[in-house]
């Protein structure tokens, strides 16, 4: 009985994968998660150059897509099995909670040592993603929290051999929004798509919409309405929300782009299939990969009021954070400085067509992929406002705005029923 | 001699008690205990609001709309699915030609991964360049073409058609089997006393029937109320909230908002829906095997 029993425990161990050499780790070896499909080999790469020259191993770990990835580090951040440096995908008051909880190392005395050598390398706007600036809603002591690999901007592209075809200046996109939509009745007539985006997954309505917000109310007025202190109810956002609707009327959008997936936008505008797209940096690469022959260029989108600046989302497209409980966090952060020099930095940004977050790696890059970085000063983030909306307002806002473009609601209604959650999440909080 | 046997049987149980333990119990545990709090999913501090998100949840109308999507699925699921299941699994139990390979055709759709059938019919369903267009122009029917996903009007129908075709298969295969246990001599003494091949069907066939279309109803109503994967891969729940079910609700709270806390409460909301179905379900069936 006994033997049957040590026998059948002996099994046991053995599936559950105990063993008493893998409980041993390696102290050498760095331990990167992140999600990025297209930079994984340019890592590897990059993994190998720093084997070689200091003796370290790091892996980099891709988990994949973005969704998985976010669910894995969260799983992990619960069960206190983060890996050395990881990064966190959502908005900043998910950023603060890994920090709340002590997940995070705060790497301020890093970046200011040596005359704040490792700051001042980087693109202020990529740096700000990262930092809690002082008095910051989120109750976060002051100072930088993740380092920036690349940097991003959202604009608008156009196909040039289609604005040909449309009996356009290819060189000319349009400068303001009754521009675009005198265009957007040309493709109507010509039965081509217009404006193709991943509105099926609703953050980069919210990304346009709040480009025009800033360009009608100017960002005081912007953050105010997030603060709770002017309604959604305001002629200016509904203005805001009757863009879409005029855009949806003129034929700029392309059909089906409520319920359209980033990718499937990408492979329309990269196949010749749609005038215009609203996409990240990030595209060249991913165009470059599906039709390299492509004839675009980008713009900001085009104005709708001369009151403000139009001002786009960008800043840090990629950050990576040390873990603050790992045993090589000091291996970790060197490991980082070394990532963000400016050789690493220029190697991604060729391996991988992204803007890198190194100012001085700015030298080799594609013209369209300048196009994107020229436009770096008209940028902004949420994750630098220093205050959040609420999650089910920015639910109710975005899926509004499909409501809108599919004609079931008037920007009027979608206007008040914003408004309704946003008192209602309030009431929550007071 | 009897207790150290008793023991070792015990002990041979133990580790799929401590599996089913640690896998279904303490999570549920843990999502029950969660539904009184409000937490973020990463802080380690929890805030508990007792029946607060029980409440939010009776006065979500999002909520409610995606039940009453879940529930319209379930509804085309339970007719057209599966009376197209029980046709198909009674024309191949008679004797046709090729009804093997019949057999293995219905079934492969159930067998395909949801998210690969979502993306591909997406394909054929797109409203710009799909092949469901392309072929209402061919045969001359340019007025019905239409974005089928992102219209409000056709999307949640044309979701639900797709999950039909999907998920048909598992109906035929169950009714297939109820359909080969009615024995033949049934059939034959039928005939003997002069019933058509309609009075067998209506009175040997159906009525044999009923158990097994109890239970397929009851697997169709609980599958198909947890319909989320083909969902996301066609709609992502759209456009606005029409494609919305509750598993996308839950997932959205949890993913979406953060508040996982919220997410658990409906999913324990959720949860007790269908058991009451499966309740209501069970209880049919037994007063149907009595009538049997």
């Amino acid at each position: 009985m006994l033997t049957k029993i040590l026998l059948f425990a002996f099994c046991l161990l053995n599936l559950s994968g105990f063993h008493p050499q893998s409980t041993a780790k390696n102290a050498t070896t760095i331990t990167v998660w992140h999600w990025m499909t297209d930079r994984q080999p340019a890592f590897q790469e990059l993994a190998k150059r720093y084997l070689a020259l200091t003796g370290i191993k790091v892996n980099f770990e891709l988990y994949a897509p973005s969704d998985a990835y976010s669910q894995k580090v969260r799983a992990a951040a619960q069960g206190f099995n983060l890996p050395d440096i990881f990064g966190i995908l959502g908005e900043k008051r998910d950023f603060a909670s890994f920090i709340k909880a002590g997940h995070i190392l705060d790497l301020t005395p890093y970046m200011d040592a040596n005359l704040g050598q490792w700051r001042n390398s980087f693109f202020a706007k990529a740096l700000a993603v990262n930092e809690f600036a002082a008095g910051n809603t989120y109750g976060i002591k002051v100072g930088v929290y993740a380092a920036p690999i690349d940097v991003m901007t959202i604009q608008m592209l156009y196909n040039k051999d289609l604005f040909r075809q449309l009996g356009l200046n290819p060189d000319h996109p349009p400068q303001d929004f009754s521009e675009l939509l005198d265009i957007g009745k040309k493709i109507k007539a010509e039965h081509l798509q217009g404006l193709v985006s991943g509105w099926g997954e609703i953050w980069m309505i919210d990304c346009l919409a709040n480009n025009y917000a800033f360009n009608i109310m100017g960002k005081d007025k912007v953050l105010a309405t997030i603060r709770g202190e002017v309604p959604y109810t305001d002629v200016d956002w509904i203005r805001v929300f009757s863009l879409f609707r005029d855009m949806q009327e003129s034929g700029v959008l392309a059909g089906g782009i409520v319920t359209m997936v980033n990718k499937t936008a990408e492979q329309l505008f990269a196949n010749g299939k749609a005038v215009f797209a609203f996409n990240g940096s990030w595209c060249v690469n991913v165009y470059k990969g599906m039709n390299p022959s492509l004839n675009y260029g980008a713009f900001l989108p085009p104005e709708a009021s001369d009151k403000f600046p139009m001002s786009i989302w960008g800043g840090a497209g990629s950050s990576f954070m040390v873990n603050a409980r790992s045993k090589n966090k000091e291996e970790a952060v060197k490991f980082l400085k070394w990532l963000t020099d400016k050789d690493q930095e220029a190697y991604l940004a060729e391996a991988t067509n992204n803007l890198p977050a190194n100012k001085e790696s700015v030298k080799k890059i594609s013209p369209v992929l300048a196009e994107f970085a020229s436009v770096m000063d008209a940028s902004t983030h949420p994750n630098v406002w220093g205050v959040s909306e609420f999650s089910a307002v920015i639910e109710a806002f975005d899926k509004g705005i499909q409501s809108i473009i599919i004609g079931e609601k008037t920007p009027e209604q979608v206007a008040a029923e914003v408004q309704k959650i946003k008192e209602r999440e309030l009431a929550k909080r007071h | 001699m009897r207790i150290k046997d008793t023991l070792e049987n015990y002990i041979f149980v133990l580790p799929a008690v401590i599996i089913f333990a640690i896998f279904y119990i303490i999570p549920f545990i843990w999502v029950f205990q969660l539904s009184f709090f409000e937490w973020d999913g990463i802080l380690p501090t929890k805030i508990f609001v007792g029946l607060g998100n029980f409440r939010e949840i009776l006065a979500d109308k999002i909520w409610w709309q995606s039940m009453w999507q879940a529930g319209y699925i379930t509804l085309i699921a339970l007719t057209f699915q599966n009376a197209l299941a029980f046709l198909l699994a009674w024309a191949c139990d008679r004797e046709i030609r090729m009804k093997n390979f019949y057999r293995v055709i219905f079934f492969i759709p159930p067998v395909l991964s949801e998210v690969v059938v979502g993306l591909v019919w997406q394909w054929i369903l797109d409203g710009n360049y799909g092949l469901l267009n392309n072929w209402l122009v061919h045969l001359g029917l340019p007025d019905l073409v239409h974005n089928w996903l992102s219209d409000p009007r056709t999307a949640l129908t044309t979701v639900a058609i797709v999950h039909c075709w999907k998920g048909f298969g598992w109906g035929f295969l169950i009714f297939l089997a109820g359909l080969q246990t009615i024995p033949r001599e049934l059939y034959e003494a039928a005939r003997v006393d002069g019933a058509n091949a309609w009075d067998s069907f209506r009175k040997i066939t159906i009525p044999l029937m009923i158990p097994v279309a109890v239970l397929v109803a009851i697997l169709t109503i609980l599958g198909t109320m947890q319909a989320f994967v083909l969902i996301i891969a066609m709609t992502g729940g759209g456009p606005a909230y029409h494609t919305q079910v509750p598993v996308l609700r839950i997932l959205a709270s949890m993913r979406g908002s953060s508040r996982f806390g919220y997410a658990c409460a409906q999913g324990i909301s959720f949860g007790i829906i269908l058991v009451a179905i499966s309740f209501i379900q069970y209880r049919f069936s037994k007063r149907a095997r009595q009538y049997q």
